[in-house]
């Protein structure tokens, strides 16, 4: 196996351009953690003109809610949650601005569309593994939305956070190929 | 006195309180040390797994298991809807306060001592109610002066994925096998393999559903033992599931079930309920007897 490339945010084209399905990534810098609720008020903010509580420009969402923060440590447990459920207001987000999302499972074919049109790139993270994923997080900052809770939007700075590449500019999907890969043919 | 008269437990009273701490301790520690059944069968499909990829993710998963532990950390940031089944005594007498509001307060208690997430809302509003209650509870009267208490924080991914339907008697086994064969296939990786699939045949609709659940409560890894059939069918359904290449978090590979578990009971002469519920690879519940 390939050693993983070494990623910073912000993302430049080149960058995404040059990342392909299936690549083992290290992600640092900056991102946004924002899931259902926050992306349905972001969809409906961008709709009626209002200003955003982040700048979606080159920004990378996390799709995740962490657990709370114990004393003496930086964050709680933290991982992606399902990707699909913020299909609905991703092809509008990338349209906006919006580089890297990163969260685990299929993306529909309107996001798949986007990614490709206006360059944009969508990771995967495995799922379940939050104490893991957790140690990755060396800040963490509540931006907008705190009356959501565990789904308000914050900004953390990440280190090395390993990720893979499922959709990138082209069009390819590493789950799709995988899986056929993998599958036992009858 | 007869003395072939059964003997009946004497009616024992069970203070509230109790009822309280042991549901709090059960899900903290639920959430936070993954069973032993669950590493096994990760450690066990380490060996089977042929993907590269697949093998690091399932070497994460057991790493990540580890550092949860030692670190009194949630295994996973969804710390779950509180599920909780409670198997009553019918010669247990609950006293000091209310059966269910004990276990809320439980629930609540856990959530904030055990720095868990909150993960329930308002289905219209989603708005949090911010303590993770209301838990979901279910209650079944048995023999017996003891109250059985099984806590099970369900993540929302995995309960996404998971399906009941009325089949007609007509599509028979095999209708029930392409059930959860189709389900599975559909999840991909939406639900965080490898899964494990609970079952549900028969009964009525809701039943087939509580079936389902309770068929997650089982060992991983042990087969059904009332029913030959089940057993059978559970081995087959595994042996498919592993053939769709999903693999280990959807990346490709052979493992993308660690079980599949059937329970079964008999239904109505026009019906065939299936309910298929996915649980992910944090499988998480404990148990205690007061």
């Amino acid at each position: 196996m390939k050693t993983p490339r070494q990623i910073k945010t912000p993302l430049t084209d080149e960058v995404i351009t040059s990342l392909n399905a299936g690549d083992m990534v290290l992600l640092s810098g900056q991102i946004y953690t924002a899931r259902d609720v926050a992306h349905r008020r972001l969809y409906e903010a961008l709709d009626k003109g209002d200003a955003l509580p982040i700048d979606l420009k080159t920004a990378v969402i996390f799709y995740a809610a962490p657990t709370p923060t114990p004393p003496g440590r930086i964050i709680g447990s933290v991982g992606p949650t399902t990707s699909y459920r913020m299909d609905a207001f991703t092809p509008r987000l990338i349209e906006s601005g919006l580089r890297g999302m990163i969260g685990k499972g299929d993306r529909s074919q309107e996001v798949k569309a986007a990614i490709k049109k206006y360059k944009a790139v969508y990771f995967g993270a495995i799922g379940g593994i939050a104490a893991l994923t957790s140690q990755c997080i060396r800040k963490v900052e509540l931006v907008a939305y705190e009356e959501l809770g565990p789904e308000a939007i914050r900004k953390i700075t990440i280190v090395d956070m390993p990720l893979i590449v499922v959709n990138d500019v082209r069009g390819n999907d590493i789950y799709y190929t995988a899986r056929n890969r993998w599958r036992v043919k009858c | 006195m007869d003395v072939k008269k059964k003997i009946r437990p004497a009616v024992r009273r069970i203070n509230c309180k109790y009822i309280t701490a042991a549901v709090r301790d059960l899900f903290i520690e639920a959430n936070t040390d993954l069973g032993a059944d669950v590493i096994f069968a990760l450690q066990d499909s380490l060996t089977k797994e042929e993907s590269p990829v697949g093998k690091q993710v399932l070497e994460k998963i057991i790493e990540n298991a580890d550092i949860a532990f030692r670190n009194k950390l949630p295994v996973c940031q969804d710390t779950g809807l509180a599920v909780v089944f409670i198997e009553l005594g019918q010669d247990a007498h609950i006293i000091g306060g209310d059966l269910r509001l004990s276990v809320e307060e439980g629930v609540r208690e856990a959530y904030a001592d055990g720095f868990l997430r909150k993960s329930v809302c308002d289905p219209l509003s989603r708005k949090n109610t911010g303590d993770n209650t209301p838990a979901i509870i279910h209650v079944e009267v048995v023999p017996g002066n003891r109250l059985k208490i099984i806590a099970m924080p369900k993540g929302g991914g995995s309960e996404n994925m998971s399906t009941a339907c009325m089949l007609t008697p007509s599509a028979g086994i095999e209708g029930i096998k392409q059930v959860v064969l189709e389900r599975v296939l559909q999840a991909g990786a939406n639900p965080c393999p490898p899964i494990i699939v609970g079952v549900g045949i028969g009964g009525s609709l809701e039943q087939a559903c509580i079936l389902a659940k309770k068929a997650l409560l089982r060992p991983t890894g042990e087969e059904n033992r009332k029913d030959e059939r089940l057993a059978q069918m559970e081995k087959e359904l595994l042996n498919n599931i592993n053939k769709s290449g999903i693999g280990p978090a959807g990346l490709g590979g052979r493992i993308t079930a660690l079980a599949v578990n059937l329970e079964m009971m008999p239904c109505h002469i026009a019906s065939l309920p299936v309910a298929v519920n996915i649980q992910c690879h944090v499988a998480r519940h404990k148990e205690t007897i007061i």
